[in-house]
């Protein structure tokens, strides 16, 4: 017994090292196989309240380039509007919408902190649970697809960002509709890679990559970027398509976030399907 | 040791958190390189502490930094392991003669200062990406990212240390 205390004693800075390093390894480990900790993570109030006071000061600095953004954007969506169906009996800037049948509902939001020189990259946001934000709704830019929401606390919600190992995204070619999964390899945060599309569909360079239907995350026809280049993946049955992102990863501020409200139902059809099988 | 020297270790631990969070995580050179001046930390903490107190410390380092970057547990396995190390790398810069009362890292010669900081630099950051990347398959990415990091780590830690260093008496 007094050799056992002896030898604690002697070694209480290695244990202590060892114990600690377990719990890191535990953590590191855990993190690579599924969805980071619920309370650890920069939506807390602490590191997201930090996040929002630093993003308060750099938020005036390119308050100018966001503004033409959004200019842009409603310079299209304007477009859209007036290229309707002409209606006498509505103004021409007005639509009318029974918005208890819609089935998508946008909530916007500002970055507060964003990376992209990880290989498992998160994004926060300054709106959580208060403003309606769930697990698992669709982020999207003016320009394309950006991620999908994995934690919310109160006032703050974490995205994991399509530049992420474990993003797994449904997306098809514009023209073909067929479809494949949307990955990152983690070498360059302006490209992402587009899997399992068949050998037999034509592509070409410049092709158009939209989110397809097989998700309930993302409506349909949603922006993701421009075939950069592709090869024959080594089972040559299929292609690995090197796609250049719309968005510019770097340099986004306000973002959608998307609610499907039928997503509730598909997904309770779907596992009731598969308990039948 | 007094109060004051108290004051200035907890200190450091915030703002250097604050400078690793608000400014280096933002850098991102060349698309991927995030110098990491934290360690500076371990290099600035005082040698004849207790040595449980400093690898507890180090511990509490590496996690606010992983909170804060959605990174968890990778930054407080590779302080931690520096954290346990210095001793040893210590002895392996400045010779036995760091084990002496009157010994300080500032009266040392700058090719020990800068041999120390780059050894604790290349271990951290080869626990890092080690763990980041996870996967023996991808060892050439893990060691382009560990030299490159590496070295822009050095610079910046050397700067810092050099801008904010205690005068000598």
């Amino acid at each position: 017994m007094q050799q056992i205390i002896n030898f604690i004693f002697r070694n209480k800075n290695l244990l202590l090292y060892l114990f600690l390093l377990l719990i890191s390894l535990g953590l590191t480990i855990k993190s690579h196989s599924y969805h980071q900790s619920k309370f650890f993570n920069s939506a807390n109030w602490v590191s997201g309240g930090i996040y929002k006071t630093s993003n308060n000061i750099t938020g005036y600095f390119n308050l100018e380039t966001e503004n033409e953004k959004l200019v842009q954007e409603n310079i299209r969506l304007r477009k859209l509007l007036f290229n309707k169906e002409y209606n006498s009996e509505t103004p021409i800037d007005t639509v009318v919408l029974d918005t208890s049948k819609l089935a998508y509902t946008i909530i916007s939001a500002k970055i507060i902190k964003n990376s992209y020189a990880n290989l498992d990259n998160y994004i926060t946001l300054n709106k959580g649970a208060k403003a309606g934000i769930k697990q698992d709704m669709g982020v999207i830019t003016p320009n394309g697809i950006l991620g999908i929401v994995e934690n919310t606390s109160n006032k703050f919600s974490r995205i994991q960002s399509i530049l992420n190992r474990r993003s797994n995204l449904n997306a098809k070619l514009k023209n073909s509709d067929n479809f494949g999964t949307l990955v990152w390899d983690g070498k360059d945060y302006n490209t992402v890679q587009l899997i399992d599309i068949p050998r037999r569909v034509p592509i070409k360079v410049g092709d158009t990559i939209l989110t397809g239907a097989a998700s309930s995350i993302f409506p349909e026809n949603v922006l993701i970027g421009s075939i950069k280049k592709f090869d024959l993946d080594p089972s040559k049955s299929s292609y690995k398509i090197d796609i250049t992102l719309f968005n510019d990863m770097t340099n986004i501020k306000n973002v959608y976030i998307i609610n499907n409200k039928n997503r509730p139902e598909i997904e309770q059809l779907e596992t009731n399907t598969n308990n039948v099988q | 040791m007094s109060s004051n020297y108290y004051f200035i270790t907890i200190l450091r631990f915030v703002f250097l958190i604050l400078a690793q969070i608000l400014l280096c995580n933002k850098i991102a050179f060349l698309g991927f390189i995030n110098p990491m001046i934290y360690i500076l930390f371990i290099y600035w903490y005082p040698i004849k502490q207790n040595r449980a107190i400093f690898i507890f410390i180090s511990f509490l380092l590496g996690f606010t930094i992983d909170i804060f970057s959605d990174t968890l547990a990778f930054h407080t396995a590779a302080t931690l392991t520096i954290a346990y190390l210095r001793p040893v790398i210590m002895r392996f810069c400045f010779g036995v003669n760091y084990e002496y009362q009157s010994f300080k890292i500032s009266s040392a010669t700058w090719i020990q200062k800068i041999t120390f900081l780059a050894l604790l630099i290349i271990i951290h950051h080869a626990v890092f990406f080690t763990l980041e990347v996870f996967n023996f398959d991808n060892i050439l990415l893990i060691s382009k990212k560990i030299g490159a990091v590496s070295a822009a780590s050095l610079l910046l830690c050397i700067l810092f240390s050099s801008l904010f260093s205690v005068k000598k008496e």
